[in-house]
């Protein structure tokens, strides 16, 4: 079994990365976009029957930084 | 006074720190590696820039697991002074003993030169042998330097006075133009509620000796060593 983390900068948060995909992007000819955000995904091998709330703690405290970033996970059997 | 100079892997500021504090008369500096866990004998933390853990994952985020951040937490909160500097400051406010954090710089590029600091508060642990107001000439080298903090966390910190240091032009305006990372309201360094842990993105250490261009970072040491 898999598990995947999606981190993704808080709306809130500057994401100049996000910008010069962005503008990039538009110079491409790909007009009408709104915003690019970039984050980032954590894919993590795991044993059947591991402990999901574990996976949500190590996901807040150490994947991401609550005060800038939101993540999610998912469990792939 | 003594200072511990944490090293992690990738720290590149460690030797700088431990030079200018040799020099200054009063104080002495020593490493402390990142798998020690003890700070025993030392009245003072200098936790130093450089890429620790090569920056991996965020700036700070896998040092601050590292097992001597559980003796700087310890002496912190026990009311001794700490001084994070550059990826110093970033792992500071991932292990949460500063609050905000610091994210990718507003220009994109990697910034390092000289840039003008206005002192906001000298009555603080860490910049009371300056004046209010002056105006600090500290070099800066880093791309993820720019503050965040949310918009509450920023009122908390404007009104207990724990921003002691804006970026500024030579004439102490906080501009927008004098801002070289997009860091909320110009911040370049917040001291906790308590007093006694302080953040910077600049360097005072690469500013202790004529040779390197100016000796005004030689103010925050001393302001430390004046406790």
């Amino acid at each position: 079994m898999k598990a995947l983390v999606t981190v993704m900068p808080k709306p809130s948060v500057l994401d100049p990365q996000g910008a010069a995909a962005a503008e990039a992007m538009r110079h491409l000819g790909l007009d009408n976009i709104g915003r690019v955000r970039i984050g980032k995904v954590v894919e993590i091998d795991l044993p059947h029957g591991a402990d999901e709330a574990r996976l949500h703690e190590i996901a807040r405290d150490l994947l991401s930084n609550p005060v800038i970033e939101d993540y999610t996970l998912e469990v792939v059997k | 006074m003594k200072f511990a100079v944490i090293r992690f892997p990738g720290s590149n500021c460690d030797q700088d720190c431990v030079g200018a504090l040799a020099a200054i008369p009063g104080a002495s500096a020593d490493y402390v590696w990142h798998k020690d866990t003890s700070l025993a004998g030392f009245d003072a933390v200098v936790v130093p820039g450089g890429f620790s853990y090569g920056d991996y994952l965020r700036c700070g985020a896998i040092a601050r697991f590292s097992p001597i951040m559980k003796s700087v937490k310890e002496f912190a909160a026990a009311g001794g002074p700490v001084i994070g500097i550059c990826n110093g400051f970033q792992i500071l406010c991932e292990s949460g003993l500063l609050p905000g954090a610091l994210v990718r710089n507003r220009g994109l590029h990697f910034v390092c030169r000289h840039v003008f600091l206005k002192v906001e508060q000298a009555d603080s642990r860490f910049t009371r042998a300056a004046s209010a107001g002056q105006i600090l000439n500290i070099p800066i080298a880093h791309g993820e330097g720019c503050y965040f903090a949310d918009e509450e966390t920023l009122a908390s910190l404007n009104r207990n006075g724990q921003i002691l240091v804006r970026y500024c032009d030579k004439d102490g305006n906080t501009s927008d133009a004098a801002n070289p990372n997009g860091s909320r309201e110009n911040i370049a360094g917040i001291r906790n509620e308590a007093g006694n842990v302080f953040g910077l993105m600049p360097h005072p250490e690469r500013a202790c000796d004529p040779a390197l261009g100016s000796t005004d970072g030689l103010v925050i040491f001393e302001s430390i060593l004046n406790g």
